[in-house]
Formats: structure tokens, sequence, C-alpha cells
């Protein structure tokens, strides 16, 4: 009897110690599953999967960079000329063009003869470059090879076209600043609000207001961020294009003030425990040498628990950071750099969010938004690392 | 003198003013939702499914699939994560380990839900062959919310005194016996603090379930785990951003945001009450 009850002791012993290393493993797991999507990015050149590109055998070129290439498609280079060839015409050939330029019933049934066609075609006009799927293009055709994704372009290139073909974009860099530009208009009110509503919660304001208040803050975090989305939507864009003129609403500055609100209950209650633990010794030493209350804060309570106060905003920027829906819904989302808090922007989570389901599983495409959320993932991951150090700080002090 | 004390009374002023206008803003945000959506409200907009595109009929599909997002990821998350609760407290030496633990536990609850959405759907979706499913989208919202069932537990066992402890181990009881009989039941409000506060994050949470389980528009009851779900944060998402005719759809939207707001402030004010009475009881 005895016996039994201490073996299903140690079993349950056994699964408490298991579940006691559940988010350990979990975040391992993250850590492993979006990095190995991610990372398959850069193993990979930026061309439509399965696309090459190809020259004339007799062309002079050897190799084409990707901005060339990119260049060339758009027809901003028309000639062989610009980049060392020949003085001659480029023509261009993308799948687009099969129709134009071979007759249907040429092609035989499911396109079997085009290969073929192509190679003749292409062999007959020395100017040509295409920009086709590997199984039509002949092997009497030049290859152009093409450099894998760099991390250097994948992270400062201005460009986000993930489905421009023949060659994609995946330059991260108006995304990055987009989130930017929306996380620091939004701490730029969050934080001076959010620390003065804490100094005032812990130090200031008697019992009884303070137990009106600090429920409204508690709900404020619990609405959730589609929520704040909606009410963004339906309010704050419409209040910003009539006051700004603008042809539409969704902007930074939306964006900026619904980030700012999410962000609020996080700094507020954090910043306001570690308000609340400044001893009352030191306090009143302060009181004692005739220090009026406002002295006291500044002077004593708000030093003494600096780094509580700025844990507290390092975690509002992680908040800010990584809140999807809220900006995804009010920014109007706009791959570009912007230039003021009345342009369109586009955040790293909205890029995710917006784009994923778009995104075949396992292509360059989806491999570039795994990317972007394991930067995500490194970022939010850093900050609250230091935030844990710095708050552990003040813990032995 | 004076200056000084005039200066206080500036600031604290100015203080007051703007902690007033921080809770302005909460009671804003939900007064608008009230107002606007308390109209839209009838039996028929809870009971019946989407009609018309999704401008008219009502969200019972969404209310069903987030009640079972709820059910399902406290299944997976409750156990798990009062377990590793006990285990931080009750188990868990101060050493390195348990700080290694703390620090990865702050840091799953820092990861932004979007990253939880890609997660689930490399591992589960893709990885495991789960699909987007109910048990995809219950599993990543578990993990989710694992960190908030954890520091609640942990912080509510934390309040229950040594002495209780050590009376029942003079009485002969077991280190676990002590812990199913005298410490949880003892710090059992405090839990369920945690657990409601989790369900309101769970109801309210989009972004991870956008590729896990979410169905844009499926008006019938699910049959298995294996099925897709409309749930009400997404159904917000969908209906205010890409519907038809995203005007006509309005008074819909006003009514979907209401109900969603509802169930998080009935979870959250509970949590609260739970709250209130555990620090009563303890004192």
């Amino acid at each position: 009897m005895a016996k039994k009850i201490r073996i299903k002791e140690r079993i349950i012993e056994g699964l408490i110690y298991i579940s006691g290393t559940s988010t350990t493993i979990a975040v391992l797991l993250i850590v492993f599953f979006i990095f190995k999507e991610g990372s398959g990015l850069f193993f990979m050149p930026p061309l439509e999967e399965g696309y090459v590109i190809a020259i004339h055998p007799q062309n002079p070129v050897k190799e084409l960079s990707e901005k060339e290439i990119k260049s060339i498609f758009n027809k901003d280079i028309v000639n062989w000329k610009d980049l060392n060839g020949k003085p001659e015409k480029i023509l261009t050939f993308v799948p687009d063009d099969i129709e134009l330029v071979f007759k249907p019933e040429d092609l035989g049934t499911d396109f079997v003869l085009l290969k073929d066609k192509m190679e003749t075609y292409a062999l007959s006009n020395p100017n040509i470059i295409l920009a086709m799927p590997e199984r039509y293009v002949g092997n009497a055709l030049k290859r152009i090879p093409i450099d894998k994704i760099g991390l250097g372009s994948f992270l400062f290139d201005k460009d986000w076209f993930p489905t421009s073909i023949p060659l994609h974009s995946f330059g991260i860099w108006a995304i990055i600043l987009g989130t930017l530009w929306v996380c620091v208009g939004a701490l730029l009110f969050a934080i001076p609000a959010g620390i003065i509503a804490a100094i005032y919660m812990a130090e200031i304001a008697n019992p009884r207001f303070r137990n009106i208040i600090s429920p409204f803050i508690e709900l404020l975090a619990g609405i959730p961020s589609v929520i704040y989305g909606f009410f963004g939507l339906v309010v704050i864009v419409p209040m910003i294009q009539r006051t700004f003129q603008l042809p539409a609403g969704e902007t930074a500055l939306a964006g900026s003030i619904l980030l700012g609100i999410i962000a609020l209950p996080t700094i507020i209650t954090i910043a306001e425990d570690a308000i609340r633990a400044t001893p009352r010794e030191l306090k009143e030493a302060s009181f004692a040498l005739g220090a009026t209350h406002w002295q006291t804060i500044y002077k004593v309570v708000v030093p003494y628990s600096i780094s509580g106060i700025v844990s507290a905003c390092i975690l509002g920027v992680g908040r800010t950071v990584g809140e999807t829906m809220a900006v995804l819904m009010v920014t109007g989302n706009a791959a570009q750099i912007p230039n003021s808090f009345l342009s369109s922007v586009r955040t790293i989570t909205a890029t995710v969010a917006a784009e994923l389901g778009e995104a075949p599983q396992g292509g360059i495409h989806y491999k570039a938004l795994f990317m972007l959320a394991s930067i995500l993932f490194i970022i939010t991951f850093l900050l609250n690392l230091v935030a844990d150090r710095i708050a552990s700080r003040s813990a032995r002090k | 003198m004076l200056d000084k004390k005039r200066t206080q009374t500036f600031i604290f002023g100015l203080f007051a003013l703007v902690t007033i206008l921080v809770s302005v803003i909460s009671i804003a945000v939900v007064f608008y939702v009230l107002i606007n959506g308390i109209g839209i409200l009838s039996w028929q907009f809870l009971t019946d499914i989407p009609r018309d595109g999704m401008q008219a009929g009502g969200i019972f599909p969404a209310i069903v699939g987030t009640l079972i997002l709820i059910l399902g990821s406290g299944l997976v998350a409750f156990p798990v994560g009062i377990l590793a609760g006990i285990f931080m407290n009750e188990y868990a030496q101060e050493n390195a380990f348990k700080r290694f633990v703390r620090l990865m536990t702050n840091n799953l609850a820092g990861v932004p839900s979007i990253v939880f959405g890609l997660f689930g759907m490399a591992f589960f979706v893709n990885g495991l062959g789960f699909g987007v499913s109910i048990l995809s989208g219950c599993l990543t919202l578990g993990i989710l919310i694992l960190p908030i069932v954890i520091r609640t537990t942990e912080e509510s066992l934390k309040f229950i005194g040594q002495d209780y402890r050590l009376a029942s181990y003079a009485l002969g009881a077991s280190k676990w016996q002590t812990i199913w009989k005298v410490i949880l039941p003892a710090a059992l409000p405090g839990i369920v603090t945690g657990l409601v506060l989790s369900i309101g994050r769970i109801a309210g949470e989009t972004a991870a379930i956008l590729f896990t389980v979410a169905a844009y528009f499926l008006p019938r009851n699910p049959s298995s785990v294996y099925d897709e779900v409309m749930a009400l944060p997404y159904h917000l998402y969908v209906i205010t951003t890409s519907g038809t005719d995203i005007a006509a759809a309005r008074p819909y939207a006003d009514g979907t945001a209401l109900v969603l707001l509802l169930i998080v402030l009935i979870l959250n004010i509970s949590a609260n009450i739970f709250k209130k009475r555990f620090s009563v009881t303890q004192k």
C-alpha cells in the first residue's frame, strides 16, 4: 500500500519536473522551426522557382548582376552595349511572350514542342535574353548564374517585391524603417505618459482614487489588439484623414497612436511595481531632511527604482515591436520608406501576417517571411534579456 | 518654501491629469464599442450563421469556434502550466537552472503572437501534418498562454505560508500529499485567476490563429479536431478589412466587436474578483 503510493508520487513528481522544462522546450522549438524555415532563404537565388536566365551562346556577356537583370526586364536597360556587350538592342523573352511569338498549334499538346522551338528561335536572335522555366530552355543557350540572396542585401535593400518576375526583391530596409517609425512614434508619448501615471499611482494618488483607476488600466491591458485595430480603423483613421486632409487616413501616425495605447498598461503596471518597492526608510529620511514630496519623488524614489522603470519601458518597446493586428489594420501597409508620420508604412509583423497566407509553402517568399519573423524574434528576445538583466540588477541591490 | 509647494501642486496636478487621460482612453474604447454594438445585439445575431457575404445574419459559428479554442488550449496549457508552477515554487532549488527556466518563461511570454502563429504553422500544421485545424490552433494557443498560467500559479503558491507546509509534514504527510491536500486548495483562487486571465487572452488572440486554425467562412460546426473553425477575433478582422462591401458590413462588425469585447471583459472582471477574494482570505 505505502509502496504503491510512493510509486504514484514518483510518477507525479516526474511529471512536475518535465512540466518545469516545458517553456524551455517551447522556446527551443520556436527557435528551431522559425530559423530552420527562415535560413533556407539564404540558400536560394532570388529567382522565380524553377526559372533560369539564359542568353545567346555567342553573346560576349558572361555575368549579370541582380540589379542589371532587373533593369533589363524593367526595360530600364535596352542595349547590350550598356552591359559590356555588342551594341545591339536587347530582346527580352518571358513566358507571356510565348503567345506573341509562337502559334499555339505549333507547340503541340502541353507545350511538348516548346523547348525545341524556343531553342531555334533563341539561336536565331543573338540579342535575346530569356527568363523561362528550366524545362523549356535548351542546353545550347548560355545560362547566367544568379547569386544566392545575401544577408546584407536582405537587410539593407530598399525594395520588397516578393512576387515580381523573373527576379524577386527581398529587401526589408523599408519594412525595418516602417517598424521603427511606428514604434518610435508610439513610445514618444507612451513612455512619458506611462512613467507619469506609474509615479502618480504608486506615490501620489490616494488609495480610493487608485482603486478606481487601476481596474481601468488593467482593462486596457486585457482588450484584444484586434479590437484596438477595429477602433483605430473606424475612429482614429477617419479622424486623421479629416484633420490632415489626406486621401487616406491609414498612416504611421494612426499606428503610433494605437501602439502607444497598447504599450501603456505594460509600462504602467511594471513601473508602478518597481516604484512601490522603494523602501519606506529612504523616503522618510528624505522627508526628515525637509524635502517636499515631489523632491523626494525625483531625488529619491525615481533614482532608486530607475532600473525597474527602464525595464518596464524596454518591455513596452517589445510590446510595440511585436504587435500585429492593430498595426496591420491601420497603417496602410505600403512597403515604402516612410518620409513622415502621415505616410503609409508597413511593419515587420504586418508584412508577415498579410503575406504568409498567399506564399506557397516552402517557397522562397515563404522562407523570406520566416526570416522576417526570425528577425522579429531576435529583436524581442534581446529586449527581454536586457529588461531581465536590468530588473535583476535592481533586485540584487 | 511657498515656491516649492506651488511647484509640487502644479506637478501633481499635471500627473493626475495624465493618469486620468490614460484611463479615459480605455473607457473611450470600451464605450465606443458598447454604444455602437448594443443595437445590433439580438438573439438572432448570437445564434444565426453569417449571411449575405458576412454583412448580415449572426456570428454563431465564430462564437462556437472561440469556445472550442478556449476549451482546447486550456486542456493543453492548464495541466502543464500548473505542474510547472508547482515545480518552480515547490521543487526547484534556487540555482542557475531555476533562473534559466524563469528566464525562458519570461522570454516565451515576450514572443510576439505572430511568431507563435508562424511556429504553429511550421511545426503543427506542416511539420506534424495536423493541417490547419483545431488541433494545431489549440496547441499553438496552449503554448502561448503557458507563461501566464505558470507565473500566476507560482505567485499564488508563494502566498501560502510555510506554516501550512510544516503543519502538514508534522502530521506525517508526504510532499505530494501536502501539495495536493493543503497547498493547492489554499492557492486555488489565485490559480483560477491566472486561468481566467489566460482564457481572456485566447479569446482575443488573432495573429497566432491566422495560419493555424482560423477559417474565413465556415457556417457549420466542426466534426473533428482536424477541422478548421471560425473565431471571433479573426472574424472581426476579416469583416473590417476584406469583406465584399466593408461599409455595408459595419453594423455587423460593430456587433461582432461588442460580443468579443464582452467575453473578454467578463473574463477579466471575474479574474479581478477572484484575485480580490484571494487576497482577502490570505490576510
